[in-house]
């Protein structure tokens, strides 16, 4: 087990860095140079270009610029803004703490609605499992820009219930965006969960734990459940990765001041040491919850821990 | 003496996408306490369907009708507590296949002692020592060590002996063991049911031995019961079995059996596909392949029906009986 977890830790680490190599370098090699945001629509003399080229260090080869970069990340300094002038870390910081409690948000209402209605349908065969199919299979075609429009024009439009944009007061403005994130995975870990456990209610030693007279909950938890969480976990894994992307959409629609918005203006205004945080800031979001959950998984199962030695 | 275990007219039917299915057809047996019966018979015969409906581990949405008596008691009636406690103190199961029957993600340990401590309250601790003692009564060494590990660790046959400690553990006076040996390595298969016969007879436990083979039938059991297509055909002493038996299905199934003289010669003892019940016509299920069979077979289904100090299901096996006596004469 701590093999796989040293195992694991070093894949995070290059998967880190390598991906920081591919940010790093497009971002560089795209058309149009960096500074062109400094000047806007003005058309800078040969000198003043130059000298703003070494100011921002740009005159110097890529590898050296990617090496300062990345010594200056490891060091907590992620560069500073070419459009406001602020420490990219202060842009990040703020918007950090709005988008990691609306995915905690939106993970919370995936995991419990997903994770109870795909249960409920594997267990109660007939018209309640129909029930459940048909939610699902309705929930996961609905991506979250279209349940963000919907959500908007009825909870906070016609019925005013909730904030349309922003964050509001606590908890409201998180609500809908929460909801137009976890519609679509809700429906999916819903499938995943309900063929998941319907699989392993079929399965012989199920079959072995009821002839041993054990209580059916019992056996629903110790048995059925758990060893229907392999795949679940790995669903909920993606799905909570994909919802950072989505933020991407949905923080815009909501106009909620996240990474997710902070990603699209930047990109849009070309910023792009704040491009190259935020890029990096999901990629990492991304590779820890595969890697989390492929750790829960051997906790799960025993033959999966021996991954790390064979790999 | 009171029957431990009695079935009578069990007739289990499913549902499919053509209606109805039968899958077992007024199945009527009866098991004394401590003996040991075979249940014999092609694939698809119903063997282990007989014992899903004995522990009532049927399949969704099946219907049974019939009754199964266990000391007295009618198990298809029992509420779910009674169930409960049926199948976790008297009857214990022992599967073809251990590596699927038992649960892969847990440790032996806990697949050993999980019914004694949810069911009876018997601290870990003691569960553990319990486990472990009948580890090696079973023949297991270093058994601390192998309650630790987990059942992908150790081998087929390691395995089908947990599974068999896992049932004694249970102290049942009925196991069901359901082609026990069938999946191991043939140079196990020996070992696994010297434990087993061993063990049951050590404890007094009654045995219902479901097996392809004819011959380990014999050698573990006292009584045999010969199965086609959903019904009991024949049943008999095994010392009546392998000298007298009637019925034709029981015949061919003798003849088949690969024996060193004349392997090749005798394979093909019985011919033609086995059917299950629900294929079977309104006749005698077994006509179809019978070397006997008449017109009057394909009509009437035989009762199963005392004979020659056995029960036999055929319309014509008086007949039979005395042309065989005349020819071996
Ligand atoms: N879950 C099920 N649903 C519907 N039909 C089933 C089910 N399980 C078994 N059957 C059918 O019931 C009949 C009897 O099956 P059973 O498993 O009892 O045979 P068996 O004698 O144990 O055969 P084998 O020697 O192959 O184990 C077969 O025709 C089989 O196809
Ligand atoms: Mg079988």
């Amino acid at each position: 087990m701590a093999r796989l977890l040293l195992h694991r830790l070093g894949g995070l680490v290059t998967t880190l860095l390598l991906s920081s190599v591919v940010i790093f370098g497009s971002l560089y090699l795209a058309p149009g140079s960096p500074e062109n945001v400094l000047f806007g629509n003005r058309t800078p003399s040969a000198a003043a270009r130059a000298a703003v080229r070494h100011r921002l260090h740009l005159d110097q080869p890529l590898p050296v610029r990617y090496w300062d970069w990345l010594t200056g990340v490891l060091h907590g300094d992620l560069g500073t803004s070419m459009v406001t002038g602020q420490p990219v870390a202060d842009r990040v910081g703020s918007g950090l703490g709005t988008t990691a409690l609306l995915v905690l948000f939106a993970s919370l209402l995936v995991v419990v609605l997903g994770l109870g209605l795909g249960l409920l349908g594997a267990v109660r065969p007939g018209r309640l499992d129909g029930a459940v199919s048909a939610v699902s299979a309705v929930s996961v075609s609905v991506p979250p820009f279209v349940a963000a429009t919907v959500l908007i024009s009825v909870f906070a439009v016609r019925l005013g219930w909730l904030p349309a944009s922003g964050r509001g007061n606590g908890l409201d403005g998180l609500v809908l965006p929460a909801v137009a994130l976890a519609l679509l995975s809700c429906g999916f870990l819903a499938q995943v969960t309900r063929n998941a456990v319907g699989e392993q209610l079929g399965r012989e030693h199920v079959q072995t734990a009821l002839a041993r007279g054990l209580p059916r909950a019992a056996v629903l938890r110790s048995h059925v459940l758990r060893n229907a969480l392999p795949p679940i976990v790995t669903a909920i894994g993606l799905l909570v990765a994909g919802m950072f992307a989505s933020t991407l959409v949905v923080e815009s629609a909501f106009a909620l001041p996240g990474i997710g918005q902070l990603t699209i203006q930047s990109v849009a205004q070309k910023d792009f040491p704040v491009v190259q945080a935020v890029a990096l800031l999901l990629v990492a979001a991304f590779v820890i919850c595969n890697a989390l959950s492929d750790l829960v998984q051997a906790l799960i199962d025993p033959r999966l821990r021996t991954a790390g030695r064979t790999a | 003496m009171n029957p431990l275990l009695d079935l009578s007219g069990v007739t289990v039917t499913v549902p499919s996408a053509e209606g109805p299915r039968r899958l077992l057809d007024g199945i009527d047996l009866s098991l004394a306490p401590g003996e040991a019966l075979g249940l014999v018979g092609e694939s698809g015969s119903g063997k282990s369907m007989t014992m899903r409906a004995v522990t009532r581990l049927l399949p969704r949405g099946a219907a049974v009708s019939g009754a199964v008596r266990y000391d007295g008691a009618e198990v298809l009636a029992m509420d779910a507590g009674a169930l409960r406690r049926y199948r976790d103190h008297e009857v214990g199961l022992v599967f073809q296949d251990p590596r699927a029957h038992i649960n892969p993600t847990r440790r032996i340990g806990a697949f050993l002692v999980e019914a004694l401590v949810r069911n009876r309250g018997v601290g870990k601790r003691e569960a553990l020592a319990r486990a472990a003692a009948v580890l090696a009564e079973v023949g297991i060494d270093d058994p601390q060590r192998r309650l630790r590990q987990y059942p992908h660790e150790v081998s087929g046959g390691m395995l089908q002996r947990v599974m068999i400690a896992s049932v004694l553990l249970a102290e049942p006076r009925l196991i069901l063991a359901d082609e026990p040996t069938t999946a191991l390595d043939v140079t196990i298969q020996r070992e696994v049911v010297t434990i087993l016969d061993r063990l049951r007879r050590e404890r007094g436990m009654g045995m219902v031995f479901i097996t392809h083979d004819l011959d380990l039938a014999l050698a573990v059991c006292g009584r045999v019961a010969v199965m086609y297509a959903g019904r009991i055909v024949e049943v008999r002493t095994a010392a009546g079995l392998h000298e007298r038996a009637a019925h034709p299905y029981t015949l061919g199934l003798l003849g088949s059996r690969p024996s060193i003289d004349a392997r090749s010669a005798r394979l093909e003892a019985v011919p033609g596909r086995p059917i299950a019940a629900y294929e079977a016509g309104a006749g005698c299920a077994f006509a179809p392949r019978c070397l006997f069979a008449m017109e009057a077979c394909d009509r009437t289904a035989p009762p199963l029906r005392a004979f020659d100090d056995g029960l036999v299901r055929c319309s014509r096996v008086e007949e039979i009986h005395a042309a065989r006596t005349e020819a071996t004469a």
